[in-house]
């Protein structure tokens, strides 16, 4: 479990995040929805430790993290793997390197032990076979696949990922998401996923936390994001057309059910 | 400027603290080392042998005089060469090379974000991504610049004795005259500190590029122009300093 509080961040004089405090949960797929520009990313590098808040807090499993001696943050950084926007693999190894790559810095397995991590990692993400690839020659959605094997090598207990469908084609995406979710549940760890696609909202938020303007505006689950009453949220999530036309079918069903119980 | 300076300053210490084992700054070093010397051999001796060349057909141009033994040409080769041309333009071409490699190189990581990935796990990319270029520029641009002290004396040969300016005897005799080891010793002292200079500018310029594309091309540009200057600097306090 993470917990967050009143994480306040400013860049040049300019609020970025206002007092954001929450909880994330483990086994759970925790997502971090807004519109672009609204801090997400920004919270999401604050709670690994790539930006450090001006106020605030982040507790992992109950260990305080963010100012803490640099060998505690060491060893909680340790447990923490992430899948980036841009996948971030490093341009000189082959997939296969990329992935022992945690496990050679971290683990210090043998040699034996650490590829068979590897080729474990690869075939849980669908990419067996692909050793020796370089990250050049992948799709988008294989460097994400390959981002998140390199994530989980070291049995993380803390997954994130930055906008992990962003440049992806919708099916691609969604596979994803599954695989993210998938990963999550079967580890039983504790991932945040930083999103602005209603898709990842409806397919595996399971806790949501919705950044308007450098502030948390709402939090709950998938189950109720469709029935809130925060403006903002509103906003967001009906200025896509098929968002629209699914609240109209459920208003109509619900319109019908009651229809049917007065008659 | 002072600010940069204190940056940079920050930005070497962090260098040495939280490393990775020496087993691995080992292997990164030997790579590293692959890249900067083994890579820059080609451009260093084509660069070495034609500015021997043309010194010693420049030099014996300017000493076309009966009172001045033609075995002069070959001492002011050798002597140029090993003050000034062999560590000082060996070195402004590696700052060219190698310098815009490195930080295109890290600025690239910067900006994909691969630096922020050895972060999360934990691992001082400063230290892990900058340390190993370091040492393998302390390691080899003195290798460098001795090849580059027999390459620049071999074109002045070659040079001097195609065109007939003197003959082989008398520039062997000249190379010969007069030898002060510690000239040696001096022009690899300057190739230390300009490996020092330049593979440490050059990776605080690229380490510290944010933005895109674009940011990448300028920090390889300011990286050059910085080590560069630098270099010719150094040039001018060791000189004061160590003669």
């Amino acid at each position: 479990m993470i917990e967050i509080h009143n994480i306040h961040k400013s860049f040049n004089g300019k609020k970025v995040l206002d007092g954001i405090s929450g909880v994330f949960e483990t086994g759970k797929t925790n997502l971090l929805l807004g519109a672009s520009g609204t801090g997400k990313s920004v919270l999401l590098k604050c709670i690994v430790g790539l930006i450090k808040p001006d106020v605030g807090s982040v507790t992992f499993d109950g260990t305080y993290f963010t100012n803490n001696k640099l060998d505690i943050r060491q060893e909680i950084r340790r447990k923490i793997g992430m899948l980036f926007q841009g996948s971030a693999l490093f341009d000189s190894m082959t997939v296969e390197q990329n992935v022992e790559f945690p496990l050679k810095m971290l683990a210090h397995m043998p040699k034996d032990e650490r590829l068979d991590r590897v080729n474990f990692c690869l075939k849980r993400v669908g990419l067996e076979g692909s050793n020796k690839k370089m990250p050049s020659e992948l799709s988008g959605g294989m460097k994400k696949r390959v981002g998140i094997a390199r994530a989980i090598a070291p049995h993380c207990t803390y997954l994130f990922c930055d906008e992990p469908n962003s440049g992806l084609d919708p099916l691609t995406a969604i596979k994803i998401d599954e695989l993210i979710k998938e990963i999550t549940e079967e580890y039983n760890i504790t991932t945040i996923v930083v999103t602005h696609d209603m898709n990842s909202v409806i397919e595996i938020g399971d806790k949501i936390m919705f950044l308007h303007e450098g502030r948390k505006a709402w939090e709950g689950t998938r189950d109720d994001i469709l029935d809130s009453n925060v403006k903002e949220l509103n906003e967001f999530i009906f200025a896509n057309r098929l968002m629209r036309d699914a609240k109209k079918v459920e208003e109509e069903e619900e319109e019908e059910e009651r229809q049917k119980h007065s008659s | 400027m002072l600010q940069h300076f204190g940056k940079y300053l920050l930005f070497m210490s962090s260098l040495f603290t939280r490393t990775e084992s020496p087993r691995i700054i080992f292997n990164r070093t030997i790579d590293e080392a692959i890249l900067i010397g083994v890579n820059s051999i080609f451009i260093v001796a084509i660069v070495s042998t034609f500015i021997g060349a043309v010194t010693c057909v420049q030099v014996s141009y300017n000493l076309n005089n009966a009172f001045i033994p033609r075995s002069t040409i070959g001492f002011m080769v050798r002597e140029m060469t090993l003050l000034e041309l062999a560590p000082t333009i060996t070195s402004i071409v590696l700052a060219g090379k190698v310098g815009s490699s490195i930080a295109g190189g890290l600025g690239t990581m910067q900006i994909s974000e691969q630096v922020d990935a050895l972060e999360v796990m934990g691992i001082n990319s400063a230290s892990y991504l900058v340390l190993p270029k370091v040492i393998a520029a302390f390691l080899v641009f003195p290798m460098l610049v001795i090849l580059s002290m027999f390459l620049s004396i071999a074109g002045g040969y070659v040079a001097g004795t195609v065109t007939g300016a003197l003959t082989a005897q008398e520039y062997i005799t000249g190379i010969r005259e007069d030898f002060i080891p510690y000239n040696v010793t001096f022009a690899l002292i300057k190739s230390v500190v300009f490996a020092l200079l330049i593979s440490s500018i050059s990776s605080f310029r690229g380490y510290h590029t944010s933005g895109g594309a674009l940011e990448v091309g300028a920090a390889s540009t300011t990286a050059v122009t910085n080590s560069v200057i630098a270099v010719l600097i150094a040039d001018y306090v060791c000189a004061q300093l160590l003669l």
